[in-house]
């Protein structure tokens, strides 16, 4: 079953709702051995590193997601997490992905708010299946993610600095936008993700 | 880069959508998840809702409305009203809001401002702040819907509340509000040029051209309008076009 996590930070309802539309069945837990043994996972989160990471570590979640092997789909807070660092409370973070979440520095207006462009690095890759390339998703977001790895990296946008805006290895997809915020095409990348992964 | 959004607003009262003219004279329009839900499709880029007589036996119905919102629309959307301490923010975001916003309660508290955005997070805090002239170039930040005068100059308001953790401005002009003369550009762009976060230009809104004069001339990151979108006087998706032909960075929708 696909597995939202909770760990105390953010928007889980508005995940739930949009797996309910997809048709979707789905548990929420905070607890190790369910996390475990999900077949699917999301990590999601609205909020700062530091008190995500403190949040998995009080409830013994850190391991469970270093180890997990299934497809792991981690949304805005949950993808800066997947990194090994961010600068946001200086906080040491999952380490599932090489590379750093920084601060953006160049545009005036912080946090990024609104609808930005996604820009595919390839097309056919199955994520974006029925989606223009250049569509509009939403983002809020202060930091952004650094991958030391560039072939991970699925699509790009651009706030003063070009950021990773998904990731795609192995098991994992992360989004730093919220699909679940993104209207149609949203609704769509998360039908991909089920479709192709799960 | 981010495009300029449009975004209408829902005032409510008791759970029904309501428009005033400078905060005085309601006329009603409609079920807000109904509205919601039809702009939602229809190319609003985000969604407000207002609760504008906020009281604490009002509260189930508004969050009744948010989780019926949550559940049927796909955009996000903010909430505000009466909101005094954290715990009324968690409930609103644990409805299915993702923005909550705070004004007198953070003109009266600024403390609220810091424990919000401490407990969720900079980005689900917006400081909703109505601005009234008190002089040539000044305006002061009003409380209690509009009918108080603070005495705190608006724009050190909002630099301040930034400073204490919101993370976007919800700028209402009392004055221009419900008069359909257009935005108040010279107040817009003061605030924008003054926080390093993004600002919600509202009140005023009449026609496409002072949506255009608000994000070029205001420098506002976003615009607000009700009854302009309410009673169909203007449609989102011709604004859009609208904007889009005259080179502002736009989510092109329907």
């Amino acid at each position: 079953m696909i597995t939202i996590i909770d760990y105390g930070l953010g928007n889980i309802g508005s995940v739930a709702n949009t797996l309910t539309r997809l048709g979707q069945s789905f548990q929420i837990s905070s607890d190790p051995a369910t996390i475990k043994s999900a077949d699917a996972l999301i990590l999601p989160g609205v909020g700062a590193a530091g008190a995500g990471m403190k949040n998995l570590q009080e409830r013994g979640l850190v391991e469970a997601i270093q180890q997990y092997k299934k497809p792991l789909l981690g949304i805005c807070l949950g993808m800066q997490l997947l990194f090994e660092y961010s600068e946001e409370g200086n906080t040491p973070c999952l380490g599932i992905l090489k590379g750093m979440v920084k601060k953006f520095l160049v545009e005036k207006k912080v946090p990024q708010i609104g609808w930005n462009e996604v820009k595919f690095v390839n097309q056919k890759n199955a994520l974006f299946q029925h989606i223009s390339n250049n569509s509009y998703f939403y983002f809020v977001n202060s930091y952004y993610c650094q991958s030391a790895d560039t072939s991970v990296v699925a699509a790009t946008s651009e706030y003063g600095e070009t950021f990773a805006s998904v990731i795609a290895f192995n098991n994992i997809v992360a989004t730093q936008f919220h699909p679940e915020k993104s209207g149609d095409v949203g609704f769509r990348l998360l039908q991909n993700f089920i479709k192709e992964y799960i | 880069m981010t495009t300029k959004r449009i975004i209408p607003c829902l005032d409510m009262t008791e759970g029904k959508v309501v428009k005033g003219v400078q905060f005085i004279n309601f006329r009603d329009a409609g079920d807000p998840v109904i509205l919601a839900k039809k702009y939602s499709e229809t190319g609003a880029d985000e969604l407000v809702f207002l609760d504008i007589t906020a009281t604490i036996d009002n509260r189930p119905i508004l969050l009744g409305v948010v989780e019926r919102t949550a559940k049927n629309v796909t955009i996000p959307f903010s909430v505000g009203g009466g909101i005094r301490t954290v715990e009324d923010m968690r409930q609103l975001l644990r409805a299915g809001a993702d923005k909550v916003s705070v004004n007198t309660g953070a003109v009266t508290n600024p403390a609220l401002i810091t424990e919000c955005a401490n407990a969720f997070g900079n980005q689900c805090v917006v400081l909703s702040l109505d601005a009234k002239q008190v002089a040539p170039g000044k305006w002061n930040a009003f409380i209690n819907d509009g009918q108080k005068d603070s005495g705190i100059s608006a724009v050190d308001w909002a630099k301040q509340a930034t400073k204490l953790g919101a993370g976007e401005i919800l700028l209402t002009s009392i004055d221009q509000d419900g008069t359909k003369k257009g935005f108040n550009i010279e107040l817009t762009r003061v605030v924008s040029r003054n926080v390093n976060v993004p600002v919600i230009a509202s009140g005023g809104a009449g026609k496409k051209e002072d949506f255009l004069d608000v994000f070029t001339k205001g420098e506002a990151d976003a615009a607000l309008a009700a009854t302009l979108f309410h009673f169909g006087e203007l449609s989102i998706k011709e604004l859009k076009q609208y904007l889009i032909n005259q080179n502002v960075l736009i989510r092109k929708t329907v």
